[in-house]
């Protein structure tokens, strides 16, 4: 009964917070690509507008969309991309759900937003959006590979270093993998820094990623029957996911929190973390979307596939390689 | 295996990857495209028929208004019809004046397609640059002419205005700004990985069928053509200057004909423009710019011509052509613009065939489409209330009678 009650009301607050800070961090990104383009950029608070002004309009489903699964696409993204939020550690803070599901079913989680706007696209009916549904497909299954590889040669080791239960995301926010790896295995861990940075933009779409919407090819490709409350549903989830899943990079990778530096326990070292890991969030968000974004353009999508699993997956592989090398040399197995 | 279903993507007539209307109708097996078809003629606004009812002088001022970029290569092609025509001399100075416009606008043409083409790659910090250094163009020829858009400079007989020794210096600090800026343009559009991993090799176009579908301009030219109208048949002050057509090989590779040769060719263009407009300013004669300041003077010699004459003139995107019979009226008997564009759109089925998806907005840019060049008749019944599409043969036959009725 305990876990249910805070399930129901950590469900709300985090999807409360998840929603306003993953809106003020698009208006970070779009401000930021906007001083970089040389242009003023819209208020910092303009994606709130945004959303605001799309639940205000007229829902339109197409003619030959299927209605239900058209409007059902856009709550399960949005849920889907919430329910992340879930499992993943918030600073000093434990997840709320962490004793039910590890990293395994985080990816899992990560998948349903983009799975949900394929279905939406192709329940669209339009041939723009089915277009776009076939490349969302293909770059998903493309990224999982280096993103399954990253989450794989992290926990190997962390299992290799005799930590127990590698998976789970309490172990993960405790334990940090540089903490317990020698020299290969920083290099290993440098490696997977630079392919989640790669991962992040593609799982979020964005440019260079972005050919499933791709504006100037396919008019916003699977989102492009999308208006009103579906669209705005997705403008939320896309916010919501872009949180989950620099979090997520950060406690694969970057997991240190500031308040065993300070001294501070409690309260006060709950908030001192959280505003850091806040920071870091922002950091790693403009670092592999807003800067990416910026300095690209589009790839097609067999440059997308032939990046991920070629050279990412390449590196990935690498990485494993280096982690038993570095295992193998420091006599843990 | 089973076969694959072709799958029909229509694109346009709107379309965010175009910029003005045209339907292109895409028919893809998973992302290649194995055949393109595209149905011009998707906005009308009767220039021409306008221009039946008004005098040459006025023509002039029609012409600026036919497309929204070339501000004097419409007007310039027409201006030198009704010269021909007329017997006027231009003088000197005006030919100067009129070379150094033209060229601005080739630079700032090019350069608006440069932010466009990265545009359509998805590439916007690229297109943002590129417009934000276009505006320097568009102040000098806001100093030269006093508008930004329809420049409105051209008359029949020279030119209205005079460019000044003051003017001078902020139009060869412009250009100087330029040279300093070229290198670094050319580095981001030629040397980044995306843009040529994307545009080497997709859109290509054989010199053979750049030559057999008759290609103007910067594509003919990126697919090893050497045709250029400045160097070929001299006009205004291109006689007087050391020129030579830009082919890929400006960049030191060979011609092959894609898209990336398309980008090379228009980026040293940018960089020929400068030449020639310092070497204009450098050698600009004295005298006036005017062959007659009286615009009665010009249309009583209007009046009194009689014949037909073709005006030429090399546009940014290329050959402009503008056919022009007088026979000693008010207005034109004909008026006939064919603009680079009716040239170089139809390879868009050749050169789209075999692409894939995501390079159809690059390579339909990469020929510098301007639809509204192209768009200038309808034919409506408005008893009927529906508009007509002519076949190739009735348009023939139409034009026959058209040219026995001025015979007689």
């Amino acid at each position: 009964m305990n876990i249910i009650l805070a399930a129901v009301g950590g469900t709300i607050v985090l999807a409360i917070l998840a929603i306003v800070f993953g809106l003020i961090l698009s208006g970070v990104d779009r401000r930021i690509v906007a001083r970089m383009q040389a242009r003023i950029g819209p208020p910092l608070l303009q994606p709130f507008t945004d959303v605001r002004k799309l639940f205000a309009k007229q829902n339109i489903v197409p003619a030959n969309a299927i209605p239900w699964l058209f409007n059902a696409m856009p709550i399960i993204a949005l849920a889907s991309a919430i329910a992340i939020l879930m499992y993943l550690p918030f600073g000093s803070f434990a997840p709320i759900l962490g004793e039910l599901g590890d990293v395994i079913l985080v990816l899992y989680l990560l998948i349903i937003p983009s799975l949900a706007l394929v279905i939406g696209g192709f329940a669209s009916g339009s041939p723009y959006a089915t277009v776009g549904a076939q490349r969302e497909m293909v770059s998903m299954i493309a990224y999982e590979l280096p993103l399954a590889a990253a989450v794989i040669a992290i926990a190997w080791r962390l299992m290799a270093a005799g930590v127990a239960d590698p998976f789970s995301m309490l172990t993960l926010m405790q334990t940090s993998a540089w903490d317990v790896v020698g020299p290969l295995g920083i290099v290993a861990l440098l490696l997977l820094l630079v392919m989640l940075a790669w991962v992040t933009p593609g799982e979020l779409s964005k440019i260079p990623f972005d050919s499933p919407e791709a504006e100037t090819e396919l008019a916003g490709g699977i989102l492009v029957e999308y208006s009103g409350k579906n669209l705005g549903l997705f403008t939320l989830s896309q916010a919501v996911k872009t949180v989950a899943m620099a979090a997520f990079g950060i406690i694969l990778l970057l997991p240190w929190n500031l308040s065993p530096f300070l001294g501070l326990t409690g309260a006060a070292a709950g908030v001192v973390d959280l505003i850091f890991f806040v920071l870091k969030v922002i950091f790693v968000a403009v670092v592999s979307v807003t800067v990416v974004r910026t300095m690209m353009a589009r790839f097609r999508i067999t440059q997308v596939m032939g990046l991920y699993w070629l050279v990412l997956g390449g590196l990935g592989a690498v990485a494993i390689i280096l982690m038993m090398a570095d295992a193998y040399l420091l006599g843990v197995i | 295996m089973a076969k694959k279903a072709p799958y029909i993507v229509p694109v346009g007539p709107i379309h965010p990857a175009l910029k003005e209307p045209v339907h292109i109708e895409l028919t893809v097996v998973g992302e290649e495209v194995i055949s393109a078809d595209f149905t011009p003629g998707q906005t009308h606004r009767g220039i021409e028929w306008m221009g039946l009812s008004r005098n040459p002088v006025q023509i002039v001022h029609l012409t600026d208004r036919i497309c929204g970029i070339c501000g004097v290569t419409h007007s310039l092609a027409f201006a030198r019809a009704v010269e021909q025509i007329a017997d006027i001399t231009v003088p000197e100075r005006a030919d100067y004046v009129r070379t150094i416009i033209a060229e601005f606008e080739r630079i700032q043409s090019h350069l608006l397609w440069a932010g466009v083409a990265a545009h359509e790659l998805g590439f916007d910090t690229l297109f943002y640059l590129a417009w934000r250094v276009r505006e320097e163009a568009m102040d000098a020829i806001e100093l030269i002419t006093g508008n930004r858009v329809n420049y409105d400079i051209i008359q029949i007989g020279g030119v209205r205005r005079d460019i000044t020794e003051d003017q001078h210096e902020q139009i060869l600090r412009c250009l100087n700004n330029y040279k300093d800026l070229f290198g670094k343009l050319k580095t981001l559009f030629l040397e980044d990985a995306v843009i040529s991993s994307r545009c080497k090799g997709t859109g290509l176009l054989s010199f053979e069928k750049a030559m057999a579908y008759s290609t103007v301009g910067p594509t003919a030219r990126a697919s090893g053509c050497t045709a250029d109208l400045r160097v070929d048949y001299p006009y205004a002050a291109y006689g007087d200057l050391d020129l030579k057509p830009i082919l890929p090989t400006a960049y030191g590779s060979e011609v092959n004909g894609d898209t990336y040769d398309r980008i090379v060719v228009r980026i040293f263009e940018i960089a020929q423009s400068i030449e020639i407009i310092e070497q204009c300013l450098a050698n600009m004669p004295a005298g006036p710019v005017l062959w007659e300041e009286k615009v009665a003077k010009i249309l009583a010699t209007c009046k009194k011509a009689e014949g037909e004459a073709v005006g030429r003139h090399e546009a940014p995107r290329g050959e402009c052509l503008h056919y022009v019979a007088m026979d000693r009226s008010d207005a034109p008997i004909a008026w006939k613009v064919k603009a680079s564009s009716y040239s170089n759109l139809h390879v868009w089925p050749l050169i789209l065939k075999g692409a894939q998806l995501a390079d159809i907005p690059i390579i339909v840019a990469s020929v510098d489409p301007c639809l509204s060049c192209t768009d200038r008749v309808a034919v409506t019944d408005a008893d009927a209330s529906r508009t007509k599409i002519f076949t190739k043969e009735e348009l023939t036959r139409l034009s026959y009678e058209k040219t026995r009725r001025m015979k007689q």
